[in-house]
């Protein structure tokens, strides 16, 4: 059977996210005629999560930093979000007719982003090719190999995952899997932990 | 030669070599980083040395950074080129992220300030 026809779970996923007192979704309606118009809604979005979420934290100093521990939260709230919507939206298949949507949980020093979109076969097993041969690299050496690709041009490099998980410490997992009512829709589901 | 829109400004000083960077950048992918790769590049034949000062560039996505990293490849190609960035060390994702561009050209020079 095929790898895309059947579900497949990278990285560090689980089904249940812990319970958490302070959490947010968002739902953005498909809706691919309007990408370039709304594509500046998308950073707005993510910044709102930022600020959101960069509430819940004192201005504490951060060793061996300028930046305080609520304005890190919010860079990085914003920054992870604003990637993780991009990707979403420009891997969307508008078929299936469902939001992608993005969902925060606040834990006491970590946060979980999930991300829902709709793929076609094709994309899906391209970014499963992709997170295998992430996975059984070594981050330093794959990153800087991915970044000279990026830097002569060469498309498919996932910076936008590789500077998450490189830059921020974000820890990935992923879940793909065959969206029932339609046969070449798969639900791509991200879940991504950054500690604070 | 200068860009202004609502979110971010990119500008150039030619009698001291530096492009400036405001703003909040995140286009939708490479194609939409062109004029701003325009920019960079006509500046590069203008002088022997360039500053890029980002330090009040307040978010820059990955397609972005991406941009940035075909500059630099482009400047190492030319191989007589002195190039200077600027960072702030209040700024997230230049903490985070342009020290990076240092593996694609060692000789480029990092200042936070």
């Amino acid at each position: 059977m095929l790898p895309t026809s059947t579900l497949q779970i990278y990285g560090e996923f689980t089904e249940e996210i812990p319970p958490s007192e302070e959490y947010l979704t968002l739902h953005f309606s498909p809706n691919s005629a309007a990408r370039k118009r709304r594509w500046g809604n998308f950073g707005l979005s993510a910044d709102f999560l930022g600020d959101y979420f960069a509430a819940f934290f004192p201005g504490d100093e951060v060793p061996e930093s300028k930046i305080n521990l609520r304005d890190t939260v919010k860079a990085a709230v914003s920054f992870i979000a604003n990637e993780l919507l991009e990707n979403a939206v420009k891997f969307n298949e508008d078929a299936a007719n469902c939001p992608v949507s993005i969902s925060l949980h606040l834990y006491e020093r970590e946060i979980i982003f999930c991300v829902v979109n709709y793929a076609n076969p094709t994309i899906a097993e391209t970014y499963q090719t992709f997170i295998r041969e992430l996975l059984n690299s070594d981050l330093d050496e794959f990153y800087t190999q991915q970044l000279e690709k990026a830097a002569t041009g060469m498309s498919g490099s996932s910076m936008g995952l590789l500077t998450m998980i490189n830059d921020y410490a974000a820890r990935f997992g992923w879940k793909f899997q065959p969206f029932e009512p339609y046969p070449d829709v798969i639900e791509v589901r991200v879940l991504v932990r950054l500690d604070l | 030669m200068e860009i202004k829109t609502d979110d971010y400004s990119i500008w150039h000083d030619p009698e001291s070599a530096t492009i400036f960077f405001r703003g909040f950048l995140r286009l939708d992918g490479m194609e939409q980083y062109q004029p701003v790769m325009e920019v960079l590049l006509q500046a590069i034949d203008q002088s022997s040395s360039l500053t890029l000062n980002l330090r009040e560039l307040e978010f820059l996505n990955s397609s972005g950074i991406s941009m940035l990293s075909m500059f630099v490849v482009k400047v190492r190609e030319r191989g007589n080129l002195r190039m200077i960035l600027q960072g702030s060390d209040k700024v997230l994702w230049q903490t985070k992220s342009l020290k990076n561009l240092q593996r694609l050209m060692p000789s480029l020079t990092l200042e936070f300030g």
